[in-house]
């Protein structure tokens, strides 16, 4: 599998990065011999192996429902760029 | 005081040959002198020796423990209250967490002293240490190689006797290969015997911590200190944690089933100086009376791909909480709202990270995630279900933890592929969730090469005490780099 310079594009959209133009030249070459060396998985042959997710198979635990942290806004919201009235401030979203 | 170990250390601390303050105040000087490794983000002074000037009061009163007083670094992804936690990464230069990690908060409990967090790539994605936001880290042995990473600031601090040990994170063999390259011992324990709790996220089913110290012995007493039960990460396994010094049982290569995959030797690409020093080490087992049983883990060399899509399709999913709103770099200016999420993640990431952003995103998207996610997934328990195999006729597996020696800087920074290669021997054990560590076993012109035991489910005793018997019939873990201070 072959990726080029516009697909980097719409695969940046996705994931939310800027990607320039010159970036995504480097991008698509890097990306492209990253596919390539992958796709040897397409030869192997694992019809009816279940996919393993959790390498000792277990499952989430469960916890009771029940509140079990304290209400800390301020002292998380003095991590953040920008706040207001105990709010996040973002761009405008809605005009 | 430089080349002790901490068993050493804490005997001359017991017997007041020094004191903690005096121990840690060379610590920070001999950091100052290695600054040209850039082995350390942060170095913390102050809060260091005061830290150790309590633990020279609790040993005062009676109440010191093993740990008590020993100087640590932590590498930079854990979290530590009030101090800046970078992940390496431009995103998170300004991330002083308002949390402990869990083993910051157990080593703590321990009584070891935190001198400072160490360098490494950036949110683990790499492995020589060149993909940090502050820089490489240089290996102590010849400082224009590559200490290996992505704990390459913990390896080389250890490696260069700054710190007797340090913490890691080992995802794809970010402890392994780093110990391995600068001459140190590192243990990746299995998935889940440390709790992640505070351990900055990169794939998630892959992602352990683990100690580096200069002996197993030092290793066993770091993994006592860190291991144990947390609710608070949901993966943390809740078995009870062994004495594993006890565990430290002379002759315990005696006897021992050791499996050789055929896979990992005369394999393509292993360097002829790492193949000579393990036809040595095989010597040294065997003369230690070590049963050595040729096996096959015939899916080997599928290893390096099911893991490029499965921990980038993970990292994608972990990293989207960075979008420059709550925490951490937000771009000037943005525009709207998408340009802030873009901007922000654009500049606040490296190349590599973004690099496998967009793999993994690429693997996850509608029409691919069969393709590369689940077929990943399935070539997974196919690895696992070799080494299963393998261990119903061997307690230990044995082989080169890397490939080659410590690389040049620059060498492979431009070729991904090649880059990812040198995991070749590390990440089928993480795909597995198995425990495994590296020790010195020789050196080729001039620079360590690593041994790799790999070992089953929870059986890090096992593993521990057959590195420490290695240990003691053989002298290349007490190999240090010559360097001038």
């Amino acid at each position: 599998m072959s990726i080029d310079a516009a697909q980097v594009g719409q695969i940046a959209h996705l994931a939310r990065l800027a990607v320039d133009e010159q970036e995504s030249e480097a991008h698509a070459r890097n990306l492209s011999d990253i596919l390539a060396f992958v796709d040897r998985l397409a030869e192997v042959d694992s019809k009816d192996v279940e996919p393993m997710a959790h390498p000792l198979e277990m499952t989430q635990r469960l916890r009771p429902d029940q509140v079990s942290e304290p209400n800390e806004r301020e002292r998380f919201q003095a991590l953040a760029p920008s706040v207001s009235d105990g709010c996040y401030l973002v761009p405008r979203v809605i005009e | 005081m430089h080349d002790r170990t901490i068993a050493e250390l804490s005997a001359a601390l017991q017997k007041g040959d020094c004191s903690s303050v005096e121990l840690v105040s060379a610590t920070l000087k001999a950091i100052e002198d290695a600054e040209a490794l850039n082995a350390f983000i942060t170095v913390l002074p102050e809060q260091a020796l005061e830290a150790a000037a309590k633990a020279d009061q609790l040993r005062a009163k009676g109440q010191a423990g093993p740990l008590t007083g020993i100087p640590i670094a932590h590498k930079d992804i854990f979290c530590t209250h009030d101090v800046r936690t970078s992940c390496a990464s431009r995103m998170l230069d300004n991330f002083a967490p308002p949390y402990d990690a869990f083993v910051v908060e157990q080593l703590q409990a321990a009584g070891t002293i935190c001198v400072g967090k160490t360098n490494m790539d950036e949110f683990a994605m790499g492995s020589s240490n060149e993909t940090s936001w502050y820089g490489p880290v240089r290996n102590p042995w010849d400082q224009t190689r590559v200490p290996g990473g992505s704990s390459g600031g913990s390896a080389a601090a250890v490696a260069a006797r700054l710190v007797p040990a340090a913490t890691g994170t080992d995802t794809g063999g970010s402890i392994r290969q780093p110990a391995a390259l600068t001459g140190i011992c590192g243990l990746k324990p299995t998935y889940g015997r440390i709790s992640r709790y505070g351990m900055i996220a990169f794939a998630s089913s892959l992602d352990q911590a683990g100690p580096m110290a200069t002996t197993a012995e030092d290793l066993a007493m770091m993994l006592q200190a860190m291991a144990g039960f947390d609710s608070r990460d949901s993966t943390c396994v809740d078995q009870p944690v062994p004495n594993y010094q006890q565990a430290l049982k002379p002759g315990a290569l005696k006897g021992l089933r050791v499996g050789l995959p055929k896979e990992y030797f005369n394999a393509e690409g292993v360097a002829p100086g790492v193949q000579a020093a393990m036809e040595a080490a095989i010597t040294t087992m065997r003369e230690a009376g070590a049963e050595l049983v040729e096996i096959s883990l015939p899916n080997t060399e599928l290893a390096v791909p099911v893991y490029y899509v499965i921990a980038p399709a993970e990292a994608s999913s972990n990293l989207s909480r960075f979008d420059g709103v709550r925490y951490g770099y937000r771009c000037e200016n943005p525009v709207d709202l998408e340009d802030l999420y873009k901007r922000s993640r654009g500049e606040g990431f490296g190349e590599e990270v973004k690099r496998r952003i967009m793999i993994g995103t690429y693997a996850l998207s509608a029409g691919y995630f069969d393709a590369y996610y689940l077929k990943a997934q399935q070539v997974r328990r196919m690895i696992r279900d070799d080494f299963t195999r393998a261990f119903a006729d061997v307690d230990v597996i044995a082989g080169p933890t890397a490939p080659s020696t410590a690389f040049s800087v620059g060498e492979k920074s431009d070729d991904p592929v090649q880059m990812y290669l040198s995991d070749i021997f590390t990440i089928a054990v993480n795909l597995a969730g198995l425990p495994a560590l590296s020790i010195p076993a020789g050196l080729d012109n001039g620079l360590p090469v690593g041994l790799q035991l790999i070992g089953q489910y929870f059986d890090e005793g096992r593993l521990l005490a057959a590195a420490h018997d290695f240990q003691q019939h053989s002298d290349w873990h007490t190999r240090r780099p010559a360097m001038d201070r």
